[in-house]
């Protein structure tokens, strides 16, 4: 449904994304994964026509968006990362002037409207002034104007950054109940990904890292996994001879939790080997080694081997 | 078809929507309203068996145009500035429209409130022939002069209000240069000698004078029309430049 191919954008001689490719099939969601300046917004703008490709093409269905844009808008829903919203539109009055636009006739609209109101949950303020709802309900009216016209394809930029937990995790849900409907979705939330794609793609540098499906990826990292170790000494050494000891490929510093030692995230390529280095490490430079765990590989360690940095 | 009616409506709601419309309004009405009672005083006490047309109406017209200089900038200010700044901008430029729509849905709503304004002075005419009854017709050149004016002003605006964010600074950077466009049309001691027969051939001003005497010349009909698709076409060139700025 979403296709990629070779995508390429300077903006002047800035470099946002080369030679990016992948492919979304039909009802899949998918997620846009990179750190800041990674190309995810981009691809995302490049996708709804926003920006043209320097190179290369971006296809929704069979249509070319940078050839036939109005019509590739046609089939897409997209939420922006910041929703801005008319501030003097009540939410019912902004959405029939959003259907409208998007070319919905009289009774369509209405019912459109109706419809996407009570999916995500905007009974009570419909007839309130965008300017007056709070950041989850602006987020959601967002949403309720990219499912508009039932779009086979939708963009979302970031759905749930800024809000709270629980508007947050509200918006999952929302996102959960879009059956059918291809979705794109960038995020920084890698328990986020984890939990609603089925399909990732991993930028870095506005270049292509990964894409495929979340357990294909998953399988890249069989036989690696993360050693959580609580280590009590000088915490500056211990991450420097953690990240010193063969087979590790990254070392992450937990924050002081009031517990005695420091608590390390070790991601180990084989974590066997390694535990036996961290102990015999431990002991010679005399530091207390007062915890280790071996857990699986998540999301996360992928894109820390991937891309060298947090999402 | 239907997005661009959809978008032209919404533009004109926040227009008679907003208290700044009515606020413009009232002021472009008191001094049109101050401009016809002291040059119909004038007139009167002074134009006794001269053309009410070229000594009374020009004048007037000619003031008319003063005012849509200090009103036009007011009303397009906020076209694209404020979309800009909520960062709606964004949103708008990814539904089912082309940015032309966009660009005309505005300026086309713009022109209707600006007609909307002039619809008001149409009482003056009335008033007159009321008194004295007068030959219509070159009223109608006057008018379509003043519209075709206020489209040049108009779509100038746009287009500076498509380079920036703040309201306030594309109305400053509209009604400047128009109001020293004014200046240099009547003022010979403002330009150079060698500069002012150029600056007189291409400014909008001494292009509507004889429409204001009611005479509709095509050479000003198409210099209105060129400088107003000058603008819009600046004003998509604006638009476009998303493509390599890479900002909203």
């Amino acid at each position: 449904m979403i296709r990629c191919e070779q995508l390429t954008k300077y903006y002047g001689s800035v470099r946002a994304l080369e030679g990016v490719s992948f492919s979304v099939g039909a009802g899949e969601v998918a997620a846009l994964l990179g750190p800041n300046g990674a190309g995810k917004s981009t691809v995302m703008r490049l996708l709804t026509g926003y920006v043209s490709p320097t190179a290369g093409r971006a296809l929704v269905g069979d249509v070319d968006v940078a050839e036939r844009p109005v019509t590739a808008r046609r089939q897409i829903g997209y939420l922006p990362e910041q929703v801005s919203l008319y501030p003097e539109f009540t939410v019912r009055r902004y959405l029939g002037f959003v259907g409208e636009v998007k070319g919905l006739a009289r009774r369509r609209r209405r019912a459109a409207i109706g419809r996407v109101i009570e999916q995500c949950g905007l009974g009570e303020v419909a007839d309130r002034h965008n300017g007056t709802l709070s950041k989850g309900y602006r987020q959601r009216v967002g949403l309720a104007q990219a499912l508009l016209g039932d779009p086979a394809v939708l963009v979302l930029d970031e759905p749930t950054v800024g809000l709270d937990p629980v508007q947050a995790v509200e918006m999952r849900e929302l996102i959960r109940t879009l059956a059918g409907c291809t979705v794109l979705l960038s995020t920084h939330n890698l328990t986020e990904a984890s939990a609603l794609c089925s399909r990732v793609i991993i930028l870095s540098h506005g270049s292509l890292v990964a894409a495929d499906t979340a357990a294909e990826l998953g399988r890249r990292l069989e036989g690696a996994g993360r050693l959580v170790v609580r280590i009590d000494g000088p915490p500056d050494a211990v991450a420097q001879g953690l990240s010193a000891l063969p087979g590790v490929l990254g070392v992450e510093r937990g924050e002081p939790d009031g517990q005695a030692g420091v608590r390390f995230v070790v991601l180990a390529s084989n974590p066997e080997p390694v535990q036996r280095r961290l102990a015999a490490m431990a002991v010679a430079a005399g530091w207390t080694l007062l915890e280790v765990q071996v857990k699986p590989p998540t999301l996360e360690d992928l894109f820390v081997r991937l891309v060298g940095s947090e999402p | 078809m239907r997005s661009f009616v959809a978008l032209f409506r919404k533009e004109l709601r926040s227009y008679f929507g907003s208290p700044p419309f009515y606020f413009v309004a009232t002021a472009f009405l008191a001094y049109a309203g101050y401009y016809f009672h002291s040059d119909l005083i004038y007139f009167i006490t002074f134009g006794f068996g001269l053309n009410i047309m070229e000594n009374f109406w020009q004048i007037l017209f000619v003031d008319l145009r003063l005012v849509l200089i200090f009103a036009v900038p007011l009303l397009t200010m906020r076209l694209l500035a404020e979309e800009r700044r909520l960062g709606t901008l964004e949103l708008l430029l990814t539904y089912p429209l082309r940015d032309g729509a966009i660009v005309a849905a505005k300026l086309g709503a713009c022109l209707v409130v600006v007609a909307t304004l002039l619809a008001g002075t149409l009482v003056y005419p009335l008033l007159v022939y009321h008194v004295e009854p007068f030959a219509f017709e070159p009223l109608f050149a006057a008018y379509l002069g003043l519209l075709l004016f206020a489209g040049v002003c108009a779509s100038y605006g746009l287009f500076i209000s498509s380079l920036t964010d703040s309201q306030v600074l594309a109305g400053f950077l509209t009604a400047l240069p128009l109001l020293l466009l004014w200046l240099l049309s009547w003022n010979e001691a403002a330009a150079a000698s060698g500069t002012l027969p150029v600056v007189r051939a291409i400014s909008l001003f001494n292009h509507f004078q004889p429409f204001s005497v009611g005479v509709i010349d095509l050479r000003d009909v198409f210099y209105f029309l060129y400088a107003t698709g000058l603008f819009v076409w600046a004003t998509l060139r604006v638009l476009e430049a998303r493509q390599w700025r890479g900002r909203r």
